[in-house]
Protein backbone atom coordinates (compact mmCIF):
# COMPACT_ATOMS: atom_id res chain seq x y z
CA UNK A 1 0.00 0.00 0.00
CA UNK A 2 1.15 3.64 -0.67
CA UNK A 3 2.08 5.94 1.33
CA UNK A 4 -0.59 8.79 1.71
CA UNK A 5 0.38 11.98 0.34
CA UNK A 6 2.29 14.43 1.90
CA UNK A 7 0.47 17.27 -0.19
CA UNK A 8 -2.48 16.47 -1.74
CA UNK A 9 -4.36 19.39 -3.72
CA UNK A 10 -8.14 18.71 -4.58
CA UNK A 11 -10.31 21.15 -7.14
CA UNK A 12 -8.33 24.12 -6.39
CA UNK A 13 -9.87 26.99 -8.37
CA UNK A 14 -8.88 30.94 -7.70
CA UNK A 15 -10.34 33.73 -10.28
CA UNK A 16 -9.17 37.46 -10.86
CA UNK A 17 -12.18 39.05 -11.79
CA UNK A 18 -13.31 37.23 -14.98
CA UNK A 19 -10.06 35.82 -15.39
CA UNK A 20 -10.17 31.88 -14.46
CA UNK A 21 -6.72 31.48 -12.95
CA UNK A 22 -6.78 27.82 -11.67
CA UNK A 23 -9.79 25.50 -12.74
CA UNK A 24 -9.71 22.84 -10.50
CA UNK A 25 -6.25 21.85 -10.31
CA UNK A 26 -5.34 18.22 -8.80
CA UNK A 27 -2.50 17.17 -7.11
CA UNK A 28 -0.77 14.84 -5.14
CA UNK A 29 2.69 14.88 -3.90
CA UNK A 30 4.08 11.29 -2.20
CA UNK A 31 6.44 12.15 0.93
CA UNK A 32 10.23 12.59 0.29
CA UNK A 33 8.75 13.38 -3.94
CA UNK A 34 10.52 16.10 -5.46
CA UNK A 35 7.34 17.50 -8.19
CA UNK A 36 7.75 20.02 -10.60
CA UNK A 37 5.20 22.05 -11.88
CA UNK A 38 5.57 23.08 -15.65
CA UNK A 39 3.67 25.60 -17.64
CA UNK A 40 3.95 28.84 -19.99
CA UNK A 41 4.26 32.09 -18.44
CA UNK A 42 0.94 33.38 -16.67
CA UNK A 43 -0.50 29.82 -16.45
CA UNK A 44 -0.80 29.91 -12.69
CA UNK A 45 2.13 27.78 -11.29
CA UNK A 46 3.00 31.09 -9.09
CA UNK A 47 -0.63 31.35 -7.95
CA UNK A 48 -0.50 27.17 -6.93
CA UNK A 49 2.32 28.41 -4.94
CA UNK A 50 1.23 31.29 -3.28
CA UNK A 51 -2.29 29.32 -2.80
CA UNK A 52 -0.36 26.96 -1.36
CA UNK A 53 1.67 29.12 1.65
CA UNK A 54 -1.38 30.85 2.42
CA UNK A 55 -0.68 33.99 0.86
CA UNK A 56 -3.85 34.49 -1.83
CA UNK A 57 -6.86 32.72 -0.51
CA UNK A 58 -8.07 30.37 -3.51
CA UNK A 59 -12.03 30.66 -4.22
CA UNK A 60 -12.66 26.65 -3.50
CA UNK A 61 -11.05 23.85 -3.41
CA UNK A 62 -9.19 21.81 -0.75
CA UNK A 63 -5.32 21.91 0.17
CA UNK A 64 -4.26 18.99 2.87
CA UNK A 65 -1.08 18.96 4.10
CA UNK A 66 -0.24 15.36 6.29
CA UNK A 67 -4.40 15.17 5.60
CA UNK A 68 -5.65 17.74 7.17
CA UNK A 69 -6.92 20.90 4.74
CA UNK A 70 -5.51 24.07 5.84
CA UNK A 71 -7.95 26.04 3.89
CA UNK A 72 -10.79 25.13 6.59
CA UNK A 73 -8.52 24.53 9.80
CA UNK A 74 -8.50 26.74 12.47
CA UNK A 75 -5.94 29.60 12.27
CA UNK A 76 -3.42 28.44 14.95
CA UNK A 77 -3.45 24.76 13.06
CA UNK A 78 -3.68 26.18 10.05
CA UNK A 79 -0.14 28.08 10.66
CA UNK A 80 1.32 25.46 12.50
CA UNK A 81 0.52 23.21 9.04
CA UNK A 82 2.10 25.95 7.33
CA UNK A 83 5.24 26.19 9.86
CA UNK A 84 6.22 23.24 8.02
CA UNK A 85 6.91 24.81 4.93
CA UNK A 86 9.86 26.44 3.30
CA UNK A 87 9.97 28.94 0.33
CA UNK A 88 12.73 30.03 -2.26
CA UNK A 89 11.39 32.88 -3.70
CA UNK A 90 11.89 33.70 -7.46
CA UNK A 91 13.98 36.85 -6.71
CA UNK A 92 15.36 35.56 -3.41
CA UNK A 93 13.02 37.95 -1.80
CA UNK A 94 16.22 38.61 0.97
CA UNK A 95 15.50 41.62 3.06
CA UNK A 96 17.67 44.46 2.21
CA UNK A 97 17.74 45.78 5.71
CA UNK A 98 18.65 42.78 7.18
CA UNK A 99 22.52 41.40 7.30
CA UNK A 100 22.84 37.84 5.71
CA UNK A 101 23.02 36.32 8.87
CA UNK A 102 20.24 37.70 10.06
CA UNK A 103 17.94 36.71 6.48
CA UNK A 104 18.88 33.34 7.42
CA UNK A 105 17.69 32.94 10.73
CA UNK A 106 14.88 35.66 10.33
CA UNK A 107 12.18 32.37 10.49
CA UNK A 108 14.33 30.75 13.76
CA UNK A 109 14.36 33.76 15.48
CA UNK A 110 10.73 34.76 14.23
CA UNK A 111 9.61 31.18 15.83
CA UNK A 112 11.56 31.29 19.26
CA UNK A 113 13.36 28.31 17.93
CA UNK A 114 16.98 30.04 18.15
CA UNK A 115 18.65 33.06 20.53
CA UNK A 116 19.97 35.77 18.62
CA UNK A 117 22.82 35.26 20.29
CA UNK A 118 23.44 32.38 18.56
CA UNK A 119 22.13 32.73 15.80
CA UNK A 120 24.95 34.30 13.44
CA UNK A 121 26.89 30.86 14.47
CA UNK A 122 23.81 29.10 13.02
CA UNK A 123 23.69 31.07 9.90
CA UNK A 124 27.18 30.24 9.74
CA UNK A 125 26.55 26.76 9.27
CA UNK A 126 23.51 27.13 7.28
CA UNK A 127 25.91 29.24 5.00
CA UNK A 128 28.29 26.45 4.62
CA UNK A 129 25.44 23.89 3.36
CA UNK A 130 24.70 26.33 0.55
CA UNK A 131 28.26 26.68 -0.18
CA UNK A 132 28.89 30.03 1.29
CA UNK A 133 31.60 31.00 3.89
CA UNK A 134 31.70 32.96 6.91
CA UNK A 135 32.92 36.08 5.19
CA UNK A 136 29.62 36.08 3.60
CA UNK A 137 27.23 36.50 6.71
CA UNK A 138 27.75 39.98 7.83
CA UNK A 139 27.47 41.17 4.36
CA UNK A 140 23.85 42.73 2.96
CA UNK A 141 21.89 41.56 0.06
CA UNK A 142 22.86 44.35 -1.98
CA UNK A 143 26.49 43.47 -1.76
CA UNK A 144 26.37 39.77 -3.14
CA UNK A 145 25.63 38.86 -7.03
CA UNK A 146 22.55 36.76 -8.10
CA UNK A 147 23.63 33.99 -7.73
CA UNK A 148 24.99 34.33 -3.69
CA UNK A 149 21.54 36.19 -3.34
CA UNK A 150 19.91 32.69 -4.66
CA UNK A 151 22.45 30.48 -2.03
CA UNK A 152 21.41 33.05 0.43
CA UNK A 153 17.70 32.68 -0.22
CA UNK A 154 17.92 28.90 -0.43
CA UNK A 155 19.71 28.70 2.79
CA UNK A 156 17.20 31.13 4.57
CA UNK A 157 14.38 28.46 3.13
CA UNK A 158 15.99 25.09 4.52
CA UNK A 159 17.59 26.73 7.84
CA UNK A 160 14.66 25.30 9.67
CA UNK A 161 15.17 21.97 8.33
CA UNK A 162 11.13 22.42 6.90
CA UNK A 163 9.47 19.02 5.62
CA UNK A 164 7.66 20.66 3.08
CA UNK A 165 9.88 22.89 0.15
CA UNK A 166 8.63 25.33 -2.18
CA UNK A 167 10.77 26.66 -5.48
CA UNK A 168 9.54 29.39 -7.51
CA UNK A 169 11.25 29.72 -10.45
CA UNK A 170 14.51 28.57 -9.03
CA UNK A 171 16.83 29.49 -11.80
CA UNK A 172 15.37 32.49 -13.40
CA UNK A 173 17.99 35.55 -13.90
CA UNK A 174 20.79 33.05 -13.41
CA UNK A 175 23.36 31.73 -16.28
CA UNK A 176 23.40 27.69 -17.29
CA UNK A 177 26.05 27.26 -14.81
CA UNK A 178 24.69 28.59 -12.11
CA UNK A 179 21.30 27.40 -12.60
CA UNK A 180 22.82 24.10 -12.53
CA UNK A 181 24.83 24.85 -9.09
CA UNK A 182 21.36 25.97 -7.57
CA UNK A 183 19.31 22.97 -9.02
CA UNK A 184 22.30 20.47 -7.52
CA UNK A 185 21.82 22.45 -4.41
CA UNK A 186 18.22 22.49 -4.20
CA UNK A 187 18.44 18.10 -4.43
CA UNK A 188 21.01 18.26 -2.12
CA UNK A 189 18.83 19.67 0.55
CA UNK A 190 16.23 18.47 -0.20
CA UNK A 191 17.46 14.94 0.02
CA UNK A 192 19.45 15.80 3.25
CA UNK A 193 16.12 17.07 5.00
CA UNK A 194 13.97 14.40 3.76
CA UNK A 195 11.84 16.98 2.26
CA UNK A 196 8.84 16.85 0.13
CA UNK A 197 9.17 19.55 -2.61
CA UNK A 198 7.15 21.09 -5.25
CA UNK A 199 8.84 23.14 -7.87
CA UNK A 200 7.29 25.19 -10.50
CA UNK A 201 9.79 26.00 -13.34
CA UNK A 202 9.44 26.78 -17.26
CA UNK A 203 12.95 25.42 -17.58
CA UNK A 204 13.32 22.28 -18.80
CA UNK A 205 17.08 21.39 -17.82
CA UNK A 206 16.11 22.49 -14.50
CA UNK A 207 12.99 20.36 -13.97
CA UNK A 208 14.72 17.43 -15.18
CA UNK A 209 17.96 17.90 -12.35
CA UNK A 210 15.92 18.57 -9.39
CA UNK A 211 12.05 16.84 -10.26
CA UNK A 212 11.33 12.86 -9.29
CA UNK A 213 8.24 13.53 -11.20
CA UNK A 214 6.61 16.86 -13.24
CA UNK A 215 3.06 17.94 -13.84
CA UNK A 216 1.88 20.05 -16.44
CA UNK A 217 -0.14 22.82 -15.59
CA UNK A 218 -2.47 24.64 -18.69
CA UNK A 219 -5.39 25.93 -18.46
CA UNK A 220 -5.83 26.17 -14.95
CA UNK A 221 -5.52 21.95 -14.43
CA UNK A 222 -3.47 19.63 -14.18
CA UNK A 223 -3.23 18.30 -17.59
CA UNK A 224 -0.67 15.64 -17.09
CA UNK A 225 1.56 14.03 -14.53
CA UNK A 226 4.20 11.54 -14.35
CA UNK A 227 7.67 10.26 -13.50
CA UNK A 228 10.02 12.67 -14.46
CA UNK A 229 12.43 9.92 -16.76
CA UNK A 230 9.03 9.87 -18.82
CA UNK A 231 8.01 13.26 -19.66
CA UNK A 232 9.97 12.89 -23.27
CA UNK A 233 7.54 10.07 -24.01
CA UNK A 234 4.36 11.47 -22.31
CA UNK A 235 2.44 11.48 -25.53
CA UNK A 236 0.49 14.52 -24.08
CA UNK A 237 0.56 16.89 -27.35
CA UNK A 238 0.72 19.81 -24.99
CA UNK A 239 3.72 18.53 -22.99
CA UNK A 240 5.17 17.62 -26.15
CA UNK A 241 5.07 21.25 -27.39
CA UNK A 242 6.14 22.97 -24.67
CA UNK A 243 8.93 20.68 -23.74
CA UNK A 244 10.29 20.83 -27.32
CA UNK A 245 9.63 24.35 -27.18
CA UNK A 246 7.68 24.31 -30.66
CA UNK A 247 5.74 27.14 -31.82
CA UNK A 248 3.03 24.97 -33.47
CA UNK A 249 0.91 22.87 -31.62
CA UNK A 250 -2.25 23.01 -29.28
CA UNK A 251 -1.39 25.55 -27.54
CA UNK A 252 -1.98 29.06 -28.44
CA UNK A 253 0.19 31.82 -26.95
CA UNK A 254 -2.30 35.03 -26.41
CA UNK A 255 -0.61 37.88 -28.67
CA UNK A 256 -1.55 41.25 -27.90
CA UNK A 257 -2.13 43.50 -31.13
CA UNK B 1 -29.39 55.62 -22.72
CA UNK B 2 -26.52 53.49 -22.18
CA UNK B 3 -24.40 56.35 -22.57
CA UNK B 4 -26.56 58.77 -20.45
CA UNK B 5 -25.94 55.99 -17.48
CA UNK B 6 -22.06 56.25 -18.10
CA UNK B 7 -21.34 59.24 -15.60
CA UNK B 8 -23.77 57.33 -13.53
CA UNK B 9 -21.76 54.38 -14.03
CA UNK B 10 -18.61 55.95 -13.11
CA UNK B 11 -19.34 58.03 -9.60
CA UNK B 12 -20.74 54.80 -8.91
CA UNK B 13 -17.26 52.90 -10.11
CA UNK B 14 -15.13 55.67 -8.12
CA UNK B 15 -17.76 55.46 -4.85
CA UNK B 16 -17.52 51.06 -4.43
CA UNK B 17 -13.38 52.35 -4.53
CA UNK B 18 -13.74 55.14 -2.12
CA UNK B 19 -15.55 52.47 0.51
CA UNK B 20 -13.37 49.38 -0.38
CA UNK B 21 -10.28 51.48 0.12
CA UNK B 22 -11.71 53.22 3.41
CA UNK B 23 -12.38 49.64 5.10
CA UNK B 24 -9.41 48.86 4.28
CA UNK B 25 -7.57 51.40 5.53
CA UNK B 26 -9.19 51.12 8.50
CA UNK B 27 -8.71 47.17 8.75
CA UNK B 28 -4.99 47.89 8.08
CA UNK B 29 -4.78 50.72 11.23
CA UNK B 30 -6.85 48.64 13.12
CA UNK B 31 -4.39 45.37 12.99
CA UNK B 32 -1.19 47.77 13.18
CA UNK B 33 -2.74 49.09 16.22
CA UNK B 34 -3.75 45.79 17.83
CA UNK B 35 0.43 45.14 17.37
CA UNK B 36 0.98 47.59 19.91
CA UNK B 37 -0.93 45.69 22.52
CA UNK B 38 -0.24 42.20 21.79
CA UNK B 39 3.18 40.58 22.00
CA UNK B 40 5.67 39.71 19.43
CA UNK B 41 7.55 43.45 19.61
CA UNK B 42 10.02 44.69 17.19
CA UNK B 43 12.18 47.34 18.93
CA UNK B 44 14.97 47.19 16.62
CA UNK B 45 12.52 48.40 13.90
CA UNK B 46 11.58 50.61 16.12
CA UNK B 47 14.60 52.11 16.49
CA UNK B 48 15.38 52.65 12.91
CA UNK B 49 11.57 53.99 12.30
CA UNK B 50 12.46 56.55 15.51
CA UNK B 51 15.85 57.70 13.80
CA UNK B 52 14.20 57.80 10.13
CA UNK B 53 11.76 60.03 11.40
CA UNK B 54 13.34 61.38 14.38
CA UNK B 55 16.78 62.08 14.30
CA UNK B 56 17.41 62.32 10.34
CA UNK B 57 14.40 64.84 9.98
CA UNK B 58 16.07 67.22 12.50
CA UNK B 59 18.33 69.22 9.86
CA UNK B 60 15.47 69.90 7.73
CA UNK B 61 13.18 71.22 10.87
CA UNK B 62 15.32 73.09 12.13
CA UNK B 63 16.14 74.74 8.84
CA UNK B 64 12.22 75.21 8.38
CA UNK B 65 11.64 76.27 12.24
CA UNK B 66 14.70 78.95 12.10
CA UNK B 67 14.00 80.68 8.74
CA UNK B 68 10.12 80.34 9.43
CA UNK B 69 10.63 82.18 13.04
CA UNK B 70 13.05 85.04 11.03
CA UNK B 71 10.47 85.71 8.82
CA UNK B 72 8.08 85.96 10.83
CA UNK B 73 9.25 88.33 12.83
CA UNK B 74 10.15 90.44 9.42
CA UNK B 75 6.73 90.47 8.70
CA UNK B 76 5.18 90.93 11.86
CA UNK B 77 6.97 94.12 12.40
CA UNK B 78 6.49 94.74 8.59
CA UNK B 79 2.30 94.69 9.46
CA UNK B 80 2.66 95.95 13.18
CA UNK B 81 4.44 99.04 12.51
CA UNK B 82 1.92 100.51 10.69
CA UNK B 83 -0.08 100.43 14.49
CA UNK B 84 2.75 100.99 16.64
CA UNK B 85 1.83 97.38 17.77
CA UNK B 86 5.74 96.12 17.03
CA UNK B 87 6.31 95.39 20.63
CA UNK B 88 3.81 92.56 19.93
CA UNK B 89 6.44 90.42 17.91
CA UNK B 90 7.39 88.23 20.88
CA UNK B 91 3.58 86.65 21.27
CA UNK B 92 3.23 86.72 17.65
CA UNK B 93 5.78 84.61 16.81
CA UNK B 94 5.75 82.45 19.79
CA UNK B 95 1.91 81.20 19.20
CA UNK B 96 2.05 81.30 15.99
CA UNK B 97 4.89 78.65 16.12
CA UNK B 98 3.80 76.65 19.31
CA UNK B 99 0.27 76.28 17.90
CA UNK B 100 0.34 76.36 14.48
CA UNK B 101 3.58 77.11 12.38
CA UNK B 102 5.41 74.56 14.05
CA UNK B 103 3.22 71.43 14.12
CA UNK B 104 1.96 72.12 10.72
CA UNK B 105 5.13 73.02 8.43
CA UNK B 106 7.52 70.15 10.67
CA UNK B 107 4.30 67.62 9.56
CA UNK B 108 4.92 68.50 5.93
CA UNK B 109 8.78 68.34 5.91
CA UNK B 110 8.29 65.34 7.36
CA UNK B 111 5.89 63.89 5.34
CA UNK B 112 8.02 64.67 2.47
CA UNK B 113 10.88 63.23 3.79
CA UNK B 114 10.28 60.14 6.45
CA UNK B 115 6.57 59.47 4.22
CA UNK B 116 8.03 59.21 1.08
CA UNK B 117 10.75 57.10 1.99
CA UNK B 118 8.32 54.63 4.49
CA UNK B 119 6.42 54.07 0.76
CA UNK B 120 8.97 53.71 -1.19
CA UNK B 121 10.81 50.87 0.93
CA UNK B 122 7.59 48.99 2.01
CA UNK B 123 6.55 49.36 -1.72
CA UNK B 124 9.92 48.20 -2.88
CA UNK B 125 9.24 45.56 -0.54
CA UNK B 126 5.78 44.38 -1.89
CA UNK B 127 6.96 44.50 -5.42
CA UNK B 128 10.03 42.47 -4.80
CA UNK B 129 8.09 39.67 -2.80
CA UNK B 130 9.95 40.50 0.92
CA UNK B 131 6.25 41.20 2.33
CA UNK B 132 5.22 37.41 1.02
CA UNK B 133 8.53 36.79 2.18
CA UNK B 134 7.87 37.57 5.66
CA UNK B 135 4.69 35.95 5.51
CA UNK B 136 6.21 32.66 5.36
CA UNK B 137 8.69 33.18 8.16
CA UNK B 138 5.98 33.52 10.94
CA UNK B 139 5.87 36.89 10.66
CA UNK B 140 2.52 39.20 10.71
CA UNK B 141 4.18 41.55 7.94
CA UNK B 142 1.70 44.07 9.60
CA UNK B 143 3.03 44.21 12.86
CA UNK B 144 6.65 43.67 12.11
CA UNK B 145 6.85 46.52 9.35
CA UNK B 146 3.97 49.31 10.21
CA UNK B 147 3.29 48.87 14.21
CA UNK B 148 7.06 50.65 15.04
CA UNK B 149 6.84 53.03 12.41
CA UNK B 150 3.18 54.26 13.75
CA UNK B 151 4.61 54.38 17.61
CA UNK B 152 7.83 56.16 16.29
CA UNK B 153 5.68 58.49 14.21
CA UNK B 154 3.61 59.63 17.11
CA UNK B 155 6.92 59.91 19.65
CA UNK B 156 8.93 61.42 17.04
CA UNK B 157 7.23 64.21 15.92
CA UNK B 158 6.27 65.71 19.01
CA UNK B 159 9.97 66.01 19.64
CA UNK B 160 11.10 67.25 16.62
CA UNK B 161 7.87 69.69 16.92
CA UNK B 162 9.50 70.82 20.49
CA UNK B 163 12.88 71.29 18.91
CA UNK B 164 11.16 73.07 16.03
CA UNK B 165 9.51 75.89 18.66
CA UNK B 166 12.54 76.62 20.52
CA UNK B 167 14.58 76.90 16.86
CA UNK B 168 11.70 78.93 15.85
CA UNK B 169 11.66 81.30 18.50
CA UNK B 170 15.38 81.61 18.42
CA UNK B 171 14.96 82.71 14.85
CA UNK B 172 12.27 85.44 15.94
CA UNK B 173 14.47 86.65 18.52
CA UNK B 174 17.97 87.11 16.71
CA UNK B 175 15.73 88.97 13.99
CA UNK B 176 14.18 91.04 16.55
CA UNK B 177 16.85 91.79 18.50
CA UNK B 178 19.56 92.31 15.55
CA UNK B 179 17.75 94.47 13.33
CA UNK B 180 14.64 95.85 14.90
CA UNK B 181 16.51 96.74 18.54
CA UNK B 182 14.53 94.87 21.00
CA UNK B 183 16.61 94.20 24.16
CA UNK B 184 16.90 90.71 24.62
CA UNK B 185 15.61 90.57 27.71
CA UNK B 186 12.57 92.42 27.06
CA UNK B 187 12.28 90.12 24.01
CA UNK B 188 12.25 86.79 26.12
CA UNK B 189 10.28 88.45 28.93
CA UNK B 190 7.22 89.08 26.01
CA UNK B 191 7.55 85.95 25.12
CA UNK B 192 7.29 83.73 27.90
CA UNK B 193 4.62 86.12 29.62
CA UNK B 194 1.95 85.19 26.73
CA UNK B 195 3.09 81.77 26.23
CA UNK B 196 0.37 79.49 28.05
CA UNK B 197 1.06 75.58 28.47
CA UNK B 198 -1.95 75.34 26.39
CA UNK B 199 -0.47 76.94 23.57
CA UNK B 200 2.68 74.29 23.43
CA UNK B 201 0.30 71.19 24.43
CA UNK B 202 -1.89 71.64 21.72
CA UNK B 203 0.98 72.06 19.43
CA UNK B 204 2.25 69.05 20.37
CA UNK B 205 -0.99 66.65 20.59
CA UNK B 206 -1.25 67.78 16.98
CA UNK B 207 1.93 66.84 15.90
CA UNK B 208 1.29 63.46 17.88
CA UNK B 209 -1.50 62.98 15.60
CA UNK B 210 0.24 64.24 12.43
CA UNK B 211 3.18 61.83 13.37
CA UNK B 212 0.47 58.99 13.07
CA UNK B 213 -1.01 60.16 9.88
CA UNK B 214 2.04 60.48 8.24
CA UNK B 215 3.69 56.76 8.73
CA UNK B 216 -0.01 55.43 8.56
CA UNK B 217 -0.17 57.16 4.81
CA UNK B 218 3.41 56.08 3.63
CA UNK B 219 2.87 52.57 5.44
CA UNK B 220 -0.93 52.20 3.61
CA UNK B 221 0.47 53.71 0.51
CA UNK B 222 3.67 51.49 0.12
CA UNK B 223 2.05 48.16 1.44
CA UNK B 224 -0.72 48.12 -1.47
CA UNK B 225 1.66 49.22 -3.87
CA UNK B 226 1.55 46.85 -7.69
CA UNK B 227 3.53 46.67 -10.44
CA UNK B 228 6.90 47.42 -10.21
CA UNK B 229 8.57 50.79 -10.20
CA UNK B 230 5.77 53.00 -11.49
CA UNK B 231 3.77 51.38 -8.75
CA UNK B 232 6.16 52.02 -6.20
CA UNK B 233 6.63 55.65 -7.16
CA UNK B 234 2.92 56.49 -7.62
CA UNK B 235 2.56 54.87 -4.04
CA UNK B 236 5.16 57.67 -2.64
CA UNK B 237 3.53 60.26 -4.02
CA UNK B 238 -0.17 59.29 -2.94
CA UNK B 239 1.07 58.78 0.51
CA UNK B 240 2.80 62.14 0.56
CA UNK B 241 -0.23 63.96 -1.40
CA UNK B 242 -2.36 62.04 1.29
CA UNK B 243 -0.45 63.13 4.41
CA UNK B 244 -0.22 66.62 3.75
CA UNK B 245 -3.93 67.21 2.58
CA UNK B 246 -4.82 65.21 6.19
CA UNK B 247 -2.27 67.16 7.94
CA UNK B 248 -3.48 70.22 6.83
CA UNK B 249 -7.25 69.24 7.18
CA UNK B 250 -6.76 67.85 11.16
CA UNK B 251 -4.75 71.04 11.45
CA UNK B 252 -8.33 73.01 11.19
CA UNK B 253 -10.38 70.34 13.05
CA UNK B 254 -8.05 70.17 16.28
CA UNK B 255 -7.48 73.89 16.10
CA UNK B 256 -11.68 73.85 16.36
CA UNK B 257 -11.64 71.46 19.01
CA UNK B 258 -9.09 72.76 21.40
CA UNK B 259 -9.31 77.00 20.62
CA UNK B 260 -12.92 77.03 19.97
CA UNK B 261 -14.92 74.41 21.90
Amino acid sequence: MSEPAKISIRGLRKSFGTKVVLDGVDLDVAPRTAMVVIGGSGSGKSVLLKCILGLIPPDGGQILIDGEDVLTAPTSRARALRDQIGMLFQNGALFDSESVWENVTFGLLARGLIRRSRARARAVEVLAQVGLGETVADLFPSELSGGMQKRVALARAIAAEPAIMLFDEPTTGLDPIMGAVIDGLIVDCVKRLGSTSIAITHDMASAGRIGDRIAMLFDGRIVWEGEAAEVRASGNPLVDQFINGRREGPIKMALRR
Amino acid sequence: MIRLLDPVAALGRVTLTLVSVLGELGLFTASAIVGLLRPPFYPRNFSRAFAEIGFFSLPVVAMTAIFTGMVLALQTYTGFSRFAAQSAIPSVVVLSLTRELGPVLAGLMVAGRAGSAMAAEIGTMRVTDQIDALSTLATDPIRYLVTPRLLAGVIALPLLVLVADILGVAGGFLVATSRFGFSAADYLHNTQQYLHTADVTSGLIKSAVFGFTIALMGCFFGYRSRGGAQGVGSATTSAVVAASILILALDYLLTQAFFTA
